[in-house]
């Protein structure tokens, strides 16, 4: 199970709780508001794996 | 077929295999014997030119979405099942079932664009109908349109005209409408700044006759995607079809949001594409006249064997899908109305 | 897909015998039916498909409170979409509830289900949170989320599953033809490591975590026969890109404030110690009470799915595989979903 995908942060709320941080991730120009609760590292511009709408990691760049 | 409660699901007009035994077990058996009856448009015979004759209601939700409305639909809609005839629309029908309740700006605007699409065409509306049902007995607006065309051309365009070898193409990229309506309803949270790919067909129907190339069948994709309007051809024509998994053209959003919600990119609805279904050698004619609407036109498959045991696992499962890898899988329909799934 | 094909080449020339190796999740199985994988792979590899699909998993007690409670006309139910063909004890689903006027909503992410609360203040919502561990981090932060704001019309209907106790089950069963296992990739990013280490030390078996595009299953099907070919019984990453040995911690942390373990009924395998989850202190007013639900419980005796599950049976060979039991008209939730072992087995193999 778990379909989980990796798109683009491109915008965060940058709420100070981490329970109420979201964003939009971008899938290929598809956009989908995104919990960022477990990636508090995460940075405009990262890739993050997302499932059912919560960001689970974030994904290093291709070397 | 007997859905296990009795009633209608709305997977009976999802486009899958709900749909189509609806149609074949329930609708088709009461109506007498009619040849063709479940093609696009249906050839009347007249001692004078041959005159095609489709109908379709249209339901949308929402009324307007990025790329079109339902007005426009409505005209498109019947228009390109009289074009998957290679017939030229001579007039259109127009019956509207209005829901009590609805702005009357909104409807003003769906006529206004039924106008523009029809003069476009340069088609009229000749005759119509209104009713109101009471608030809460139609998603604000229902449309049914029925067109009639009249056919120039000799050629027998239709399912039992593919040949085995025959080049299997569609006109275009698949799913933009299908996202584009997803994306407007909003319930997924998926924004989407995809069009829906609502256009009409006639032109380059009438091109790629002009050209001389000899149509064995086309056929529009509408709910359902590519994997409904392969999986029917095949079994009017009575011959398997490969499909090649690369080759299917689909936008990277709409790969995107298929996988992010799990839908199948091959059953995404569309308004203005078509399989266009000639003989092999024509394949680059029909491509050069294609390419020039639509870019990502392309050759997706292959007409195979005609079977002759209908029980036969040909006739069972007579789309095949060669994986990246090589491997032919058979496709099945989906039941009815795909669902976003997480599993 | 060259490396598909090298990787292919180096999993036929590396196996000595026909090894039996189960993927734990569905959307491997998918991906290794969709790509032919499995055909592939035939002469070298008898794949088992695991009881990797929580819908598949969701016994049918619990369809049937989801199902009482979306009959009552102030309830609205929201779910994950591939629950509504799930059968209950008498056929019936939820798509069939909805077809009957029942207010049964299809939604994305569970942090949705929220927005449907705040706004819809007239209705009772509940939501039918199913998942393995992947998911429970979404389910937490509604928990967290409802808890903060005070919400008195959203309630819980828990269903959770925890993969490791019904594999450690399966395994444990002396008539288990598994050799191998692909461990679920997303299950891993969250929980990282730790118990797959135990699950492979005590039932001496290679674990190999494994990702779902046809290069990452296939990397994890050749790390998998390396150690069997060796005598080997580790457990192996082979989707570093995802998966970290301590998984992600926020999420684990997040999962242990809101939930604890609690024996669960999995559909096919009966009771599972600590296979499931429910809501502890101070979220337990979120669930739905087990004194509120209706229905009996139902004997799932049609449907052999835990023969399935525990690769003692191929879809085939079920008796009413294809005949009475079709993906039209299911009889246990492994036909249902279109992931479940049988279900995906019909569509690639019909």
């Amino acid at each position: 199970m778990c379909l989980a995908v990796a798109g683009e942060l491109v915008s965060s709320n940058h709420h100070p709780d981490p329970l109420w941080r979201v964003g939009d991730v971008s899938f290929a120009g598809v956009l989908r508001q995104v919990s960022l609760a477990c990636v508090p590292t995460a940075q405009i511009g990262d890739q993050l794996l997302v499932h059912v709408g919560v960001a689970l990691k974030v994904m290093e760049p291709e070397r | 077929m007997q859905p296990p409660d009795g009633r209608i699901q709305m997977g009976h007009g999802g486009g899958g295999r709900l749909m189509r035994e609806l149609i074949t077990e329930l609708v088709v058996p009461k109506l007498g014997h009619q040849k063709n009856v479940l093609h696009d448009a249906a050839l009347v015979y007249t001692p004078g030119p041959q005159l095609a004759f489709s109908t379709d209601s249209y339901v949308v939700r929402p009324l307007f979405f990025p790329g079109g409305d339902i007005g426009r639909l409505a005209v498109y809609g019947s228009v390109n099942d009289l074009a998957m005839a290679g017939a030229r629309p001579l007039a259109l029908s127009l019956s509207l079932i209005i829901e009590e309740g609805l702005e009357i700006d909104c409807l003003a605007r769906v006529i206004d664009s039924v106008g523009e699409a029809c003069q476009g065409i340069g088609v009229g509306v000749i005759t119509g109908d209104t009713k109101v049902v009471e608030q809460g007995k139609g998603d604000g607006l229902f449309i049914n349109s029925t067109a009639i065309g009249v056919v120039e051309h000799p050629l027998n365009i239709s399912p039992s005209a593919i040949r085995p070898g025959d080049a299997v193409i569609v006109s275009g990229d698949l799913g933009r409408h299908g996202l584009a309506v997803l994306s407007a309803r909003a319930e997924l949270g998926l924004r989407s700044p995809i069009e829906s790919d609502l256009g009409c067909l006639l032109e380059p129907v009438m091109e790629l006759l002009a050209a001389g190339v000899e149509l064995h069948c086309l056929r529009d994709l509408t709910r359902g995607g590519l994997a409904s309007a392969s999986d029917e051809i095949a079994r009017s024509g009575q011959c398997t079809l490969q499909l090649e998994q690369q080759r299917i053209p689909v936008h990277p959003s709409v790969n995107a949001a298929c996988e992010v919600l799990g839908l199948d990119p091959l059953a995404m609805a569309n308004e203005g594409r078509m399989l266009v279904i000639c003989p092999a050698e024509q394949e680059d004619l029909a491509l050069t006249v294609l390419q020039r609407y639509q870019p990502e036109a392309a050759r997706v498959g292959t007409v195979g064997q005609r079977w002759a045991d209908g029980s036969s696992l040909d006739a069972r499962y007579p789309v095949s899908l060669i994986s990246e890898l090589g491997v032919n899988c058979p496709m099945v329909l989906a039941e009815g109305e795909q669902i976003p799934r997480i599993c | 897909m060259s490396e598909c094909v090298a990787l292919l080449e180096q999993i036929r020339g590396c196996c000595s015998q026909r090894w039996t190796v189960m993927e734990v999740c569905g959307g491997q199985t998918h991906a290794l039916l969709r790509h032919g994988l499995d055909r592939l792979l035939e002469d070298s590899i008898e794949l088992i498909h695991g009881p990797g699909c929580p819908v598949c998993v969701t016994d049918s007690e619990r369809i049937d409170q989801a199902i009482a409670l979306v009959k009552k006309p102030e309830v609205t139910l929201c779910s994950y979409g591939d629950m509504l063909r799930v059968p209950g004890s008498d056929g019936s689903n939820l798509l069939g509830c909805r077809s009957e006027g029942a207010d049964v909503r299809v939604i994305y992410s569970p942090l949705d289900v929220l927005e449907i609360a705040r706004r819809e203040t007239d209705r009772q919502v509940v939501f039918l949170a199913v998942g393995f561990e992947t998911t429970a981090p979404a389910t937490g932060l509604l928990v967290q989320q409802a808890h903060q704001q005070r919400l008195t019309n959203l309630r819980l209907l828990m269903a959770h599953v925890r993969v490791a106790p019904a594999l450690d089950q399966l395994l444990g069963d002396p008539a288990c033809t598994v050799q191998g296992l692909l461990a679920a990739g997303h299950v891993c990013a969250v929980m990282g490591e730790a118990e797959y280490v135990d699950l492979a030390a005590q039932h001496r078996r290679p674990i190999v975590m494994t990702g779902f595009s046809p290069e990452a299953l296939l990397r994890g099907i050749l790390c998998c026969i390396k150690q069997l070919e060796e005598g080997r019984h580790d457990l192996r990453n082979a989707y570093e890109a995802v998966v970290d040995q301590g998984g992600n911690r926020d999420a684990r942390r997040l999962i242990e404030t809101v939930f604890e373990p609690v024996d669960r009924v999995w559909r096919g395998l009966g009771v599972i110690g600590k296979g499931g989850y429910r809501l502890r202190d101070p979220y337990t007013a979120l669930a739905v009470e087990p004194e509120e639900l209706d229905g009996q419980p139902y004997g799932n005796g049609q449907c052999p799915s835990g023969q399935v599950l525990r690769g003692l049976m191929r879809p085939g060979e079920c008796p009413s595989f294809g005949d009475a039991c079709t993906p039209a008209h299911p009889l246990g939730a492994p036909m249902v979903s279109s992931e479940g072992a049988c279900a995906a087995y019909f569509r690639f193999h019909h």
